[in-house]
């Protein structure tokens, strides 16, 4: 049965992360927060043109968070930002049951379906991609002052 | 009767002689007997709640199927019998606790309610601006952040004792050098529920005391697992939580003085907790009704007596050793894992019978879940504990935390699952 929770994809993926670190000069600096487990994800981020030029995550966190923030850098890189917020939006509707993720098109996210079975553990997995979302929500609304360094844009995870 | 099948049900227990018959006790729990990802079940996680015996699921069923009724109000026969089992209910945890008399026995519905209780009807009514609550770093978020609220609206000072090293006993010089005249409560939970640290209570008592302050303990996590005697203690409040002590949910009690709650302000107020009432204003019951308002929970604290019985039939110096017992041989053997880090104190005489830890590279949220296929039913996380996790230096922690009704061998199914644990991420 653990396997259905941490399919080889993910561990690969906490064993191996993809994109570890951070960002020189970020566009996009985001904190994903969830008390109730202590984790903490920094996913920073540079553009060009509204598209991610690059994209890495730091911090610390359960198998399922780290997996999921590797996954996370891996999809997004070079996409537009509008393609990113697309994709939280899939990630999102994947984990409520509405949709289910195209493993040709998507690869190792796939993987993450199996998570469904665990509703305790899917926070975990989405908190890389809310943290991603207010990045981006930030990023838009300080966009007047293109020289300034990033605002630190925070989400935190509730425990109900 | 309530205590008919407790008593029943415990013939094969040598009442209160020799050491606890384990087996014949896990009978009475039917949760216990149970498979759990096709694993045979190890309860680890009676910090968080404990299990219930049948005697107390009967006594739920028979209240609401024989006798079922308001309390303190009908002349009907139905309504004695319920006010009957009701108040033989509190004179039951009266005598669990040695408390001088039932009036000073409040239900409530859990710990934090009874905390609440008495920042609201005590502490918000007598504290002033420079006075002092102390509370240590070690507390649940239920023993903190009512006192945070209370110094905020009073201008009263929140200090509280740093956890300096997490395995040394309850730092009690530190707690005396912390004390001042200014000092007018001093809150500590009796047992942590993450190190498992005893606090000296009876200590504290003269300390606070000697200051002119008053004491409340919280006892969440020693009231179901040691003999209790709250005038020996000398406490002032103890606030315990029924379901952590084969109890239903939702039913706990303060124990207070009875002169300090003669001066208390009511907490809720409306029906059952007024002796008149005119459109001009209203006066107060007598005790301990004053701090009951509404229709109280019925069946579960007639439940919760049941679980009293239960407990008292055991004998809770019987059921304290076999927890000591345990202690020592989970601390032997989870010490024997390297890359596990255990917090608390490692002499089991220091503390309660929890267990909790850390292994090298895995976050507790994984833990967990590897021992949950293994059947080990632990809690991982902050343990409504996050200052204690700050001076820790971790975010979260797995805890076991054994009960009377565990085995030896329990603890062996745990350190297995966790030597699986570090296999299954290596």
């Amino acid at each position: 049965m653990l396997d259905d929770l941490y399919r080889e994809i993910i561990l690969d993926h906490y064993r191996s992360p993809m994109n570890r670190g951070r960002v020189e000069h970020p566009d996009i600096h985001a904190e994903g927060k969830n008390p109730l487990c202590g984790d903490e994800l920094i996913i920073t981020a540079s553009l060009e043109d509204e598209s991610i030029l690059e994209i890495k995550f730091d911090g610390h966190g359960c198998s399922i968070s780290q997996a999921s923030a590797s996954m996370l850098t891996e999809q997004v890189k070079g996409r537009r930002l509008t393609e990113a917020e697309d994709l939280v939006e899939l990630i999102k509707s994947m984990f409520k049951g509405e949709v289910e993720i195209d493993p040709d098109e998507l690869g190792d996210l796939e993987a993450l379906q199996g998570i469904r079975r665990y509703p305790v553990r899917i926070k975990c997995a989405t908190l890389a991609w809310n943290a991603l979302q207010v990045g981006i929500d930030t990023h838009r609304s300080s966009l007047e002052d293109a020289e300034a360094a990033p605002e630190l844009a925070v989400f935190t995870e509730h425990s109900i | 009767m309530a205590g008919k099948t407790a008593t029943g049900k415990l013939k094969t227990q040598d009442h209160q002689a020799g050491a606890l018959d384990v087996a014949a006790v896990r009978r009475d729990f039917p949760v216990l007997g149970q498979t759990v990802n096709g694993k045979k079940l190890v309860y680890l996680d009676n910090g968080a709640t404990s299990q219930k015996p049948q005697s107390v699921i009967d006594t739920l069923t028979r209240y609401y199927e024989e006798y079922n009724s308001n309390v303190h109000r009908g002349i009907h026969a139905l309504s004695q019998e319920a006010t009957e089992r009701y108040e033989e209910a509190r004179g039951k945890i009266a005598s669990f606790i040695g408390a001088a008399s039932e009036r000073e026995i409040i239900f409530v519905k859990n710990s934090t309610e009874a905390i609440n209780l008495v920042a609201y009807g005590w502490a918000r009514k007598y504290l002033k601006p420079g006075d002092e609550v102390i509370t240590t770093e070690t507390e649940h978020h239920s023993n903190i952040v009512p006192w945070q609220l209370v110094a905020e609206s009073t201008g009263a000072r929140f200090r509280y004792l740093p956890v300096r090293d997490h395995s040394a006993p309850f730092d009690i010089d530190g707690l005396r050098s912390l004390i001042t005249s200014r000092t007018r409560l001093v809150a500590v939970t009796h047992v942590s529920n993450v190190l498992g640290t005893v606090t000296p209570v009876a200590d504290v008592a003269e300390m606070a005391h000697a200051a002119g302050a008053v004491l409340l303990v919280d006892g969440s996590q020693s009231a179901p697992h040691m003999p209790l005697d709250v005038v020996d203690l000398d406490v002032d409040f103890f606030a315990v939580t029924g379901h952590k002590m084969l109890g239903p949910t939702g039913i706990g009690f303060l124990y207070a003085r009875e002169e300090l709650l003669d001066r208390m302000d009511p907490f809720l107020s409306g029906g059952d907790m007024i002796a008149t009432v005119t459109m001009q204003g209203a006066t107060w019951n007598e005790l301990p009704y004053k701090f009951e308002a509404g229709t109280p929970n019925i069946a579960d604290s007639i439940g919760l007596g049941a679980a009293v019985d239960y407990l008292s039939t055991l004998g809770m110096d019987r059921i304290e050793a076999h927890e000591r017992t345990i202690s020592e041989y989970a601390i032997e053997r989870l010490q024997e894992i390297d890359g596990l880090t255990l917090y608390g104190p490692t002499d089991a005489s220091l503390k309660g019978a929890v267990f909790s830890f850390n292994v090298d590279g895995i976050h507790s949220h994984d833990v967990g879940q590897v021992l949950d296929s293994e059947g080990v039913a632990v809690r991982t996380g902050h343990h409504c504990a996050q200052p204690l996790m700050a001076a820790l230096g971790i975010g979260s922690a797995a805890r076991a935390s054994a009960y009377f009704y565990n085995f030896e061998e329990e603890i062996d199914t745990l350190v297995d699952a966790i030597r699986k644990t570090q296999k299954f991420f290596s």
